[in-house]
């Protein structure tokens, strides 16, 4: 887990295009984010790289949430193949970068001992993928639509969702996020959604792309993730 | 610059499964957990703990602390460990003491906190109380109000089973911890 680059400048935080941490619409924001100002760091936090994982730290399945929890049959729900590229701001493809994904099943239910919405488990499908960014930057998981399911801020229902963890080069880069899908009804009426800012909130929102290959297996969904870059070109190997 | 940052969003109550899947049993390997020496390590074993506080003063049972620190040969170990595993709501690393990795850098360990309700995650760091005289030097400390830097330093506590430090985030209130704008 460690990475000997020289390590620029990273292009601080925008939160232009982020949450803020206490946001009363999402009730639990009012007694769970910081109030006190942020304080100002010298270069040497950014400058830690994040650490790193081998190709060993993914299993060939782990990509594949429609196989890896599997125990009698194939998941319930409609097929999805989820890809997409990890970028810096410059549009230069962060390779490596680990990216884990968990969500609900079909129906709105997640395989977590404290979830209690009463819609059913499916025995074939336990939610939780990872993978590594190739080259481009590029990854592709494939899974299941997930459902809505409501969350007990106040009357609503959480639109369909993805969570996403994803570790770039950088320990300042670190981001954990949602991926949502286009035209959902519910995007428009969600305070998780509707806490990033106006400008930067469609970011969120994934694309329909028709399958090129396998076009009769699953829909396709395409959500690129931008990560906090380099200032500058960072000093190594280039291919 | 070219392209905005993806906004963050808050990682909810259900990321065990996904995150720390053995921490919590799960049938899913987990890509990091919270014993980050192994036994060829070199360094003193210690323990980190603590908990996390809301704006009540209510221990947190659905966070997700990760942690990043170098040993003494400047290798890099990274750990995650949520807070619901246990009754007591606390987190638990295994590691080495960390070194420090320059002449104005005493012995620290990088924190990122993330629980349900919040939306983005927050940077916070672990210095240690048997440190005074590398805190005093230390550059990223001496940012910090004088008053508040007390929220930073881990308690030493010497246990049958070894070194313990404690460390507690207090997420609002009179002792909230302080983050970093990383
Ligand atoms: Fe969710």
């Amino acid at each position: 887990m460690k990475r000997d680059l020289q390590i620029p400048t990273l292009r601080p935080r925008d939160w232009s295009t982020q949450p803020a941490y206490v946001y009363p619409p999402y009730k639990s924001t009012v007694k769970r984010g910081p109030t006190q100002p942020l304080v100002p760091v010298k270069r040497a936090l950014e400058q830690l790289a994040a650490p790193v994982y081998g190709h060993g730290a993914v299993g060939p399945l782990d990509h594949d949430l429609t196989r890896n929890a599997v125990k009698n049959g194939e998941p319930l729900g409609e097929r999805i193949v989820v890809s997409g590229r990890v970028i810096d701001e410059d549009g230069r493809p962060v390779r490596d970068a680990l990216i884990e994904i968990w969500q609900a099943n079909a129906a709105g239910r997640y395989a977590h001992k404290v979830d209690q919405h009463p819609a059913p488990l499916d025995p074939n499908f336990l939610g939780a993928g990872r993978c590594l960014t190739d080259k481009q930057g590029r990854y592709t998981f494939v899974t299941i639509k997930p459902g809505a399911y409501p969350w007990g801020n106040g009357a609503g229902w959480r639109p369909n969702h993805i969570h996403f963890s994803l570790f770039g080069n950088y320990f300042a880069s670190r981001l954990v996020t949602q991926m949502y899908f286009p035209g959902d009804p519910l995007l428009p009426i969600d305070p998780i959604y509707n806490s990033a800012p106006a400008g930067a909130r469609g970011r969120l929102v994934s694309r329909y792309v028709p399958l090129a290959s396998d076009p009769d297996f699953a829909l396709g969904y395409e959500f690129d993730v931008v990560l906090r870059g380099a200032q500058q070109t960072p000093m190594e190997n280039r291919e | 610059m070219k392209y905005g940052q993806t906004p963050s969003q808050t990682v909810g109550p259900y990321f065990a499964y996904g995150l720390t899947p053995e921490q919590y049993g799960y049938p899913f390997r987990a890509a990091c957990g919270p014993v980050l020496a192994e036994a060829r390590t070199p360094g003193e074993p210690i323990v980190l703990t603590g908990r996390v506080y809301d704006g009540d003063g209510k221990p947190v049972d659905d966070a997700m602390i990760e942690i990043l620190h170098a040993d003494t040969r400047r290798k890099y170990l990274f750990g995650r460990c949520g807070t619901g595993a246990d009754r007591e709501c606390t987190f638990r690393f295994e590691t080495v003491k960390p070194a420090s990795t320059g002449p104005r850098s005493a012995p620290h360990i990088d924190v990122i906190v993330m629980m349900r309700g919040m939306l983005s995650h927050a940077f916070t760091r672990v210095y240690f109380d048997d440190e005074q005289e590398a805190n005093a030097r230390d550059e990223v400390l001496a940012d910090v109000p004088a008053e508040r830097r007390g929220t930073l330093i881990a308690r030493r506590e010497e246990l049958p089973g070894g070194m313990v430090y404690r460390f507690d985030i207090r997420m609002q209130g009179r002792d909230e911890t302080v983050f970093f704008d990383l």
